[in-house]
């Protein structure tokens, strides 16, 4: 096992295809571990009999941990809530189908924040997560299942969703590799919805390499989801040795206050190593980046606000008795069913969608975000990169945000303008402060996924991050 | 009510007849089986999500097309929040600050806007009331969940029930015409809400309007408007005012009555929906659409009046029923030099033996023997009377008119003696009216027509028997 243990996915494929490994194998061994699982990743772990995968599948037959709101087909998908409790779907999200036919059978559902709300995975119905770091804090949120499960060795790779940092931010506090595509770039097809316009999926990973390969399996067109759009080119494995010629920028505005000094300091290392390998790295301004999050609590829960009326108890999922009276059971089952945090969001977007208050709120955040959007337009006039730190802090203390709504919110602070101005971004592992993980984020243009990888991948050699440590 | 003027706009939603629905792919439903006809889509389960139905907005833009709307270079759907479990995402998809189609007109009413959205699911009380409140439990059947609808409103244009009511029939008429929905009331692919308030005559300001819903046929919709406008005038000569409210047509009593005012207070947060992408129709899809536009009731009315010069009720007849029309226009052109008003004389008979809706074209009766019939009676070879008879005999046989008339006697006399000798008998036998008719009595020779016609079995010409009459008679 522990020689299993230590390959990426993409050198467990490798072996797959020459026949060193066989995937029944590897199947079991993850299955083993998943099933073992100490930290609450998971929700639920697929069966021992490993599923059949074509010989020539690129994937090779590598399993894949998914995040509870990809809809699984009989399999429970309840992202996170305890309104979805049981809830098996008749159909399958594309990015999972995919991930299936490219040869990434569901090794298991992962544990994250109801609905996608929260970053530290504490806001699930099916108990918090822990960091593999550290048992006492969290894993970042609110794909924190996923990047635990990967950091942990539980799970070769995994797939997650974010909507303003919920892959990045979790990937940076369990020391792993996180990407979120360009808005569109995988479908939302069976991603149970918490903000339609933000929500996009991505990959979790071990190195650079393996999220290269992950994504090239994930993204595509799809006729099921109308904003989904085909990539120009497709997703190549990175090769890049060295960044010369590469123009980064580093926004003034998300590396100052707020940002806790070590991970500065990795910031800084590893914009020196950018400068060793060519890179020109320069201060710019994100005028509008300070707004990123006021303007992302206003939309992100008015479109959620309406996208979790459909949990009403009438077709599926829990439902309260409501004394026989339809507006009673309504609020019955809601009361019981969503979780505090999930209704305060609702009743923020509720109020912001409200006649009256509209153009104040939600008008006045989709102004801010095309600011946002311009802002990051103007940067790639002069930079190729915008980079600053995934996470203004390191994985905290289980428990010491929860009664602090706004200190939660400022997880994303780094994060949510890449969301809202829909371009892709990579959080890589960035060394340790404090004995635990720190992430660099790395945003370009939109359907620049590939001179991301390929400038992450230059950087993650130079950086030499060692998350063995989590696997233990 | 003189002195009164009813002041009426009407908001139709008509089901399209797309194959399938309006954001999935489920195929529209026509009585199956409940909640067979339904995805995840339409459902409404956890992460599924819609994708426009293309042929709902070609056929959007052939409506604003054929009724001179401006179509939007761009628009966008809205997401309507209610809870209501007929709509099983507890929000409507449905267009509203960027319709489709803006403004447009037919017939002598001005059009508002023309927007697409899905229909709700079927809700089935069950318990006495037949209404959620009160009721025990209700049942949910989502085949009909999510059917494309395209609303159709209109500015305040109408002034009575019965021009409600012809217009709504143009409508239905000329979207049956485009193909785009059935249109039937009874069946709920048509359904008319009706906005109405009244005004002293000669005021330009408009009165409180209420809003009139589930009139659902031609009658109710009658019905309810003139109750309506009865009860507002009553209030208003009373002193009292108009509340602005929405009233619910009950078709077993006639009345009106308030829906409970807790079911409209809704405040929708309409806000963009972002699962879609705008609809922005390209040159393609606008030239797909006007290639399928057909020749509309109203210009082909038009036409029959002005190229084929029929009175304006034959035309209008010819018009709302296109196959008709179409018969119509083969006969005439068969008969040509002959006038067309005498072939549509025909063509109408012909529609009043046939079965209502059947068609013509599979009748016994093919246009160019209609042709042929007109052709017979023009050039006085068979009188109209005896005309109708041959029709009888072509309707339920087929066969050639000429053929027939000759075989059952029923050609026009050709000699004039003849006609002579029968009229000189009829005088004889019949002395009394005759001195009557001598005697200054003109009307009396009506008397003496009818034995005539009776002994000649209607072969002979009324305008001959007439002048044979008067010169016997010497009057």
């Amino acid at each position: 096992m522990s020689d299993l243990l230590q390959l990426t996915a993409a050198q467990a494929a490798e072996r797959i295809r020459t026949g060193e490994l066989e995937p029944e194998a590897l199947w079991s061994a993850y299955r083993e571990r998943a099933a073992g699982d100490e930290l609450n990743a998971f929700t639920w772990v697929a069966g021992p009999e490993a599923p059949a995968v074509p010989k020539e599948a690129p994937l090779g037959g590598v399993p894949v941990a998914v995040k509870d709101l990809f809809a699984t087909e009989g399999i429970p998908s309840q992202a996170g809530s305890k309104i979805l409790e049981g809830y098996r779907p008749p159909y399958t999200a594309t990015a999972v189908e995919r991930l299936h036919s490219a040869g990434a059978p569901v090794l298991g559902k992962t544990n994250q924040d109801e609905f996608a709300m929260g970053s530290s995975t504490e806001h699930s119905a099916y108990g918090p997560t822990l960091n593999p770091w550290d048992r006492t804090r969290v894993p970042g949120g609110s794909s924190g299942g996923s990047a635990a499960a990967v950091a942990a060795g539980t799970a070769p790779w995994a797939i997650g969703t974010d909507t303003g940092g919920s892959i990045r931010q979790p990937a940076a506090l369990c020391g792993i590799v996180g990407m979120k595509p360009t808005y569109g770039a995988v479908s939302r097809y069976g991603m149970i919805a918490f903000a339609s316009s933000l929500d996009q999926a991505g990959p979790f990973t071990r190195d650079v390499t393996d999220a290269a390969l992950l994504l090239g399996a994930m993204v595509g067109r799809d006729p099921r989801d109308s904003t989904s759009l085909a990539l120009p080119d497709p997703i190549a494995l990175p090769s890049a040795s060295d960044l010369r010629g590469v123009r980064i920028g580093v926004p003034e505005e998300l590396t100052g206050e707020g940002i806790e000094p070590g991970v500065l300091a990795r910031l800084e290392e590893t914009l020196d190593l950018a400068r060793e390998l060519g890179a020109t790295v320069e201060t710019m301004r994100l005028p509008h980046a300070p707004h990123a999050l006021a303007a992302y609590y206003l939309l992100a829960p008015a479109e959620a606000s309406s996208n979790l009326a459909r949990y009403d108890g009438v077709r599926y999922g829990l439902r309260a008795d409501g004394n026989g009276d339809l507006l009673h059971m309504y609020t019955a089952t809601r009361e019981a069913g969503f979780g505090a945090e999930v209704k305060r969001r609702i009743m923020l977007g509720t109020y912001a969608l409200s006649s009256g208050y509209y153009d104040a709120y939600y008008g006045r955040a989709q102004k801010v975000r095309t600011r946002i959007s311009e802002d990051f337009k103007t940067a790639w006039e002069s930079f190729d990169f915008v980079a600053t730190p995934t996470s203004p802090s390191v994985a905290f203390e289980l428990g010491a945000k929860l009664d602090d709504p706004l200190a939660m919110y400022l997880n994303d602070f780094c994060a949510v303008p890449m969301s809202l101005a829909g371009i892709p971004a990579i959080s890589i592992p960035n060394g340790l402060a404090d004995g635990l993980p720190t992430g660099f984020q790395l945003c370009g243009p939109a359907f620049s996924e590939n001179r991301i990888l390929d400038a992450a991948y230059a950087l993650e050699r130079a950086i030499g991050f060692d998350g063995s440590g989590a696997r233990a | 009510m003189s002195g009164w003027e009813p002041v009426i706009g009407l908001e139709i939603h008509v089901q399209l007849k797309t194959r399938t629905k309006m954001f999935c792919g489920c195929e529209l439903s026509f009585g199956e089986e409940p909640n067979t006809r339904t995805c995840p889509v339409c459902l409404g389960l956890p992460g599924s999500l819609p994708v426009t139905n293309a042929r709902a907005i070609h056929y959007g833009l052939l409506m604003g097309m054929a009724l001179g709307s401006e179509l939007a270079p761009r628009s966008i759907f809205h997401r309507k929040n209610y809870f209501y479990p007929d709509q099983a995402k507890n929000y409507q998809i449905s267009q509203y600050d960027i319709p489709l189609c803006s403004g447009g007109r037919l017939g002598d009413v001005r059009l508002h806007r023309i927007h697409l959205e899905e229909d709700a699911a079927k809700l089935v009380h069950v318990g006495e009331s037949g209404r959620i409140h009160g009721s025990e439990s209700s049942i949910v059947d989502y085949n009909r969940g999510g059917t494309p609808l395209a609303e159709i409103v209109t500015e305040p244009d109408i002034h009575s029930a019965e021009q409600a009511r012809d217009w709504l029939n143009l409508l239905r008429v000329t979207l049956r015409q485009l193909g785009v929905s059935d249109v039937n009331m009874e069946e709920g692919s048509l359904r008319a809400d009706a906005n109405v308030s009244v005004r002293r005559e000669g005021d330009a300001k408009l009165g409180t309007k209420t809003e009139l819903k589930n009139m659902n046929s031609f009658r109710f919709l009658m019905q309810g408007i003139n109750a309506e406008v009865k009860r507002q005038v009553a209030l208003l000569e009373a002193g009292d005012r108009v509340v602005q409210e929405t009233l619910h047509f009950d078709p077993v009593s006639g009345r009106l009555s308030p829906l409970r005012s807790k079911e409209e207070a809704h405040d929708y947060r309409y806000f963009p929906e972002p699962d879609l992408v705008p609809v922005v129709p390209t040159e393609a899809m606008l030239a797909e659409a006007r290639e399928a536009l057909p020749e509309l009731p109203a210009d082909r009315a038009q036409r029959y009046e002005r190229d084929w010069r029929l009175p304006a009720d034959a035309a209008r007849l010819f018009a709302f029923e296109p196959a008709w029309g179409d018969y119509f226009e083969e006969a005439a052109t068969a008969a040509a030099p002959l006038e067309a008003r005498p072939v549509a004389n025909r063509v109408t008979e012909l529609r009043g033996r046939l079965d209502a809706g059947a068609d013509p074209f599979v009748s016994n009766v093919p246009a160019s023997a209609t042709a042929k019939l007109a052709a017979l009676v023009a050039e006085r070879r068979i009188t109209a009377g005896n005309a109708r008879k041959v029709l009888d005999v072509m309707v339920a046989g087929g066969g050639d008119p000429a053929e027939i008339a000759e075989r059952e006697g029923l050609g026009a006399m050709e000699d004039d003696g003849e006609l002579a000798a029968v009229v000189a008998r009829v005088i004889a036998d019949h002395a009394e009216i005759a001195e009557r008719v001598r005697g200054g009595n003109a009307k009396a020779i009506g008397a003496l027509v009818g034995p005539v016609m009776r002994e000649t079995r209607g072969r002979a010409d009324g305008g001959e028997v007439n002048r044979l009459l008067r010169e016997q008679l010497g009057v």
